[in-house]
């Protein structure tokens, strides 16, 4: 249906916001058919006009007219800061007032997030001027991925995370699934919670996870949901989230921006060494924060932090689109370190029922002397889009982008990241590793701007990709965008193949093709590797000879 | 019984024939060495017991210690103990020798039912076996034959045999680029493994090699065949008047 056509005021403030008569009446709590009668203007909407009014955003004696909603687009889409701190500003001024609580606490409730919304309640004010951003974009197109166009008044992400189902022992496990943990060595008990049977020691972990926030909390550092943040900590929150993201940035950043659920938020205060690596795999509800996620973390003058997320586990959800956004933020001569292994369901050989994964990540170095440092592995997911960046912001300032993408059978991976160099000797390094096995197509792409003031900046690439057997794809796709003839920009790509002579020395030497393969690409991804952490960095080397499993021989 | 049986094995490659019934019994304690002009087949015998893909006998059987190989795959072959030294060592960037190393070892021992050697214990034999082959602990550290010399990939494959106690070994022209002293290294090293229980086929071009470790039998590979076979004193032969003399007379 075009909007655009639609002359009834109601029906069109309806469908631009992306509701079917069914949802509005659900909030009214009338049925369908009343609700209809009211739109078409049958019965009296008096009753009504006060909530309808809530959830479209506008005065009740708007409701009925369609050229208010034109003023407010308007009002959106010129604004270029278009950010979370503007519509806080419009909270507070009254401008925008909405209610929709009654809304969620329905929804919530059922999925046990009747807390969570609560604390919420305040972002959720703004959900609709956001979401409707989203409703205004258009999906890209441009990254070399395939895949049936999405419905997306038909995902439920307005809804709360499913719940995955209890279990009751590791013998209804799937028995793939154990297989791959085994594989990983992963031990029994943490293959039963990550499973999801029910056991005690579920709360083990919840207590493990309270000690750790303790001692955190020693040296001052935040570590929690971003729920939590919002409530706790709204000011900081409010400074920063969207700062280097804006709402509007992309068609599923937008998105997230007006759906997400919950997610991390990490503070490191002024020269505070951040004593050991954060985890998701730490912290309380990451259980169900699943689809959209949302994370911030703020990193102050020469403080240090290192995060870790994912898991190398394979992740079954029944959730089938991604969309997560992660903003960092350094200030003078902080670091941050950002790791990530993926290893969402990539659905069957044709890729059937696999994730599609569509993430934004961006790192503002703010400081002079900052540095974030992104690390990848990337071996899930039917379809990765996924770019995480750099702003070089402060002089001095480093950027790096170490990137592992393995694609197999019918996966498609579109990756890579962009290094926006604005400080003067600010510099940055990308190095990427992509494999191909299957009819699996590997994209890098790859983003070096130096702007004018940009002097004496540099930046390094390189990108190699590596096929396995002879119907799977790797393609490089570098733009540079140079404006200040003082910096240096270097970039080196190669595709390579393991070659049958490499094969038969493994084999000669009694390991077998699959040993062979997965040595041979650890090999390959060796500098990616050592930037992961020590544990993390032995787990994904097994992944990705998982990964490839059944692609050679 | 022969601990390496070769019967009659023929073999084409892109259709040519290349090997053209090559029978050979080799038994446990022994030395031999395979001489041959460049092209005469050596390395595709080589590969050939090896089971790379690709050169599957057209006729003909191999046995190991009794069982045949021919439906074994290369790693399997290798694990049941046949080794192949390299003509030319492969480069696996990125991939730690030491590592290398205790996978291909782990995954000898699994075979033979012993218990996988943990990282300290393999490191400490790794570090004994490479000294002897004045293989340093940095070559280890660095990507398996990845800008190693010429005498450094050799004295490589050889620290690999060491360390995987193989019942027979194949060595193909291991002495091809070596000068004097490393020559030397790589003979001392092969010789210090000789014993009772296992055997070593020699494949050299050169009678150089052979004054370091010497065989007990020769044979003369020409176009696919071995058409002659002697003591150590069928070298001195091909030294003095080359091949040609020995295959005009055949
Ligand atoms: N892949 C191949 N396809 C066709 N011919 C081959 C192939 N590899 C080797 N040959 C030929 O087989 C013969 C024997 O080669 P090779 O075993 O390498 O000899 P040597 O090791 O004795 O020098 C040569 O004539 C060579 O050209
Ligand atoms: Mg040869």
């Amino acid at each position: 249906m075009n909007k655009n056509n639609i002359t009834n005021p109601l029906e069109r403030r309806r469908v631009q916001f992306g509701y079917s008569q069914n949802d509005i009446s659900k909030l009214l709590g009338i049925t369908q058919s009343q609700y209809s009668r009211i739109e078409k203007g049958i019965s009296d909407p008096n009753k009504h006009l006060k909530k309808l009014s809530d959830i479209f955003n506008c005065m009740p004696n708007e409701v009925f007219q369609g050229e208010i909603l034109r003023e407010i687009e308007n009002d959106f889409i010129n604004d270029p800061k278009n950010s979370f701190q503007r519509l806080f500003h419009k909270r507070k001024s009254g401008y925008v007032h909405l209610n929709i609580q009654g809304w969620f606490t329905k929804k919530q409730v059922i999925n046990n997030y009747k807390m969570l919304i609560n604390e919420l309640e305040d972002w959720k004010v703004n959900e609709y001027g956001i979401r409707w951003k989203w409703l205004t974009m258009d999906e890209p197109n441009w990254a070399m991925v395939n895949f049936p166009k999405i419905d997306f008044q038909d995902i439920y992400y307005y809804s709360a995370p499913k719940t995955k189902p209890k279990l009751n022992s590791l013998d209804e496990v799937d028995p793939e699934l154990l297989k791959t943990y085994e594989k990983l060595g992963i031990p029994i008990k943490e293959q039963e919670v990550l499973a999801g049977v029910a056991v005690d020691y579920v709360f083990d972990s919840v207590s493990v996870a309270t000690t750790f926030r303790d001692k955190l909390a020693d040296e001052g550092i935040i570590f929690c949901p971003i729920s939590e943040a919002v409530q706790n900590y709204p000011d900081l929150v409010k400074k920063y989230i969207g700062s280097v993201i804006p709402i509007g940035d992309n068609y599923y950043a937008a998105l997230n921006s007006a759906v997400f659920t919950d997610g991390s938020f990490v503070y490191v205060p002024k020269g505070v060494k951040c004593p050991m690596e954060l985890s998701t795999y730490f912290r309380i509800n990451e259980q169900n924060s699943g689809q959209f996620e949302r994370t911030l973390i703020i990193v102050e003058d020469n403080a240090y932090v290192s995060y870790l997320e994912g898991c190398t586990a394979p992740q079954r959800d029944e959730n089938q689109l991604h969309a997560a956004v992660v903003e960092l933020v350094a200030m003078d001569d902080a670091e941050i370190k950002y790791s990530t292994v993926q290893n969402w369901y990539p659905g069957d050989k044709d890729g059937k029922g696999g994730i599609y994964n569509f993430v934004t990540k961006r790192g503002n170095c703010l400081g002079k002397r900052s540095k974030i440092s992104w690390t990848q592995v990337e071996t899930g997911s039917a379809i990765t889009w996924k770019y995480p960046s750099c702003v070089l912001r402060g002089d001095n300032s480093v950027g790096e982008f170490y990137s592992v993408a393995v694609a197999n059978n019918a996966q498609q991976a579109d990756t890579g990241t962009k290094m926006i160099h604005i400080g003067n000797n600010t510099k940055s390094t990308i190095i990427s590793k992509g494999i191909s096995a299957g009819k699996a197509q590997n994209t890098y792409r790859g983003q070096v701007q130096i702007q004018k003031n940009a002097k004496g900046s540099r930046n390094f690439t390189q990108c190699d990709s590596l096929l396995i057997g002879d119907q799977c794809g790797a393609h490089t796709v570098p733009y540079i965008n140079q404006h200040t003839p003082s910096a240096r920009v270097e970039h080196e790509a190669t595709t390579s193949k393991i070659s049958e002579d490499q094969l038969f020395y493994c084999l000669q030497r009694g390991l077998d093709t699959e040993q062979a393969t997965s040595l041979i690409v650890n090999g390959f991804c060796k500098e990616v590797m050592k930037e992961l952490p020590m544990e993390f960095a032995v787990e994904a080397q097994k992944l990705i000879g998982i990964s490839l499993e059944g692609s050679v021989g | 019984m022969s601990l390496l049986e070769i019967k009659n094995a023929h073999l084409k490659l892109d259709d040519k024939n290349i090997l053209n019934g090559v029978s050979l019994s080799v038994n446990k304690g022994e030395v031999h060495a395979i001489m041959g002009p460049n092209g005469s087949g050596k390395s595709t015998l080589s590969y050939m017991l090896a089971g790379r893909d690709g050169y599957e006998l057209e006729e003909g059987e191999i046995l190991l210690d009794g069982i045949s190989l021919s439906e074994m795959e290369a790693d399997e072959r290798a694990r049941s103990g046949l080794f192949l030294a390299f003509q030319y060592p492969v480069e696996l960037p990125g991939v730690g020798g030491m590592s290398f190393l205790r996978e291909a070892v782990n995954s000898r021992r699994n075979f033979l039912g012993k218990k996988e050697l943990d990282h300290l214990a393999f490191v400490k034999e790794a570090r004994k076996e490479a000294s002897k082959m004045f293989v340093k602990d940095e070559m280890l550290k660095r990507a398996v034959n990845v800008g190693f010399s010429g005498g450094e990939k050799k004295r490589f494959e050889i620290l690999q045999m060491a360390l995987l106690k193989p019942k027979v070994s194949i060595l193909d022209e291991t002495d091809s680029g070596l000068d004097v002293d490393a020559l030397k290294i790589v003979s001392d090293g092969v010789n210090a493994q000789r014993n009772n229980e296992n055997a070593i086929v020699v494949i050299t071009h050169y009678q150089r090699l052979l004054d370091y470790i010497i065989p007990d039998f020769v044979h003369i590979l020409s176009d696919g065949v071995i058409i002659k076979s002697g003591g150590p004193e069928l070298a001195l032969e091909v030294e003095k008047n080359g091949y040609s003399g020995l295959i005009n007379a055949a």
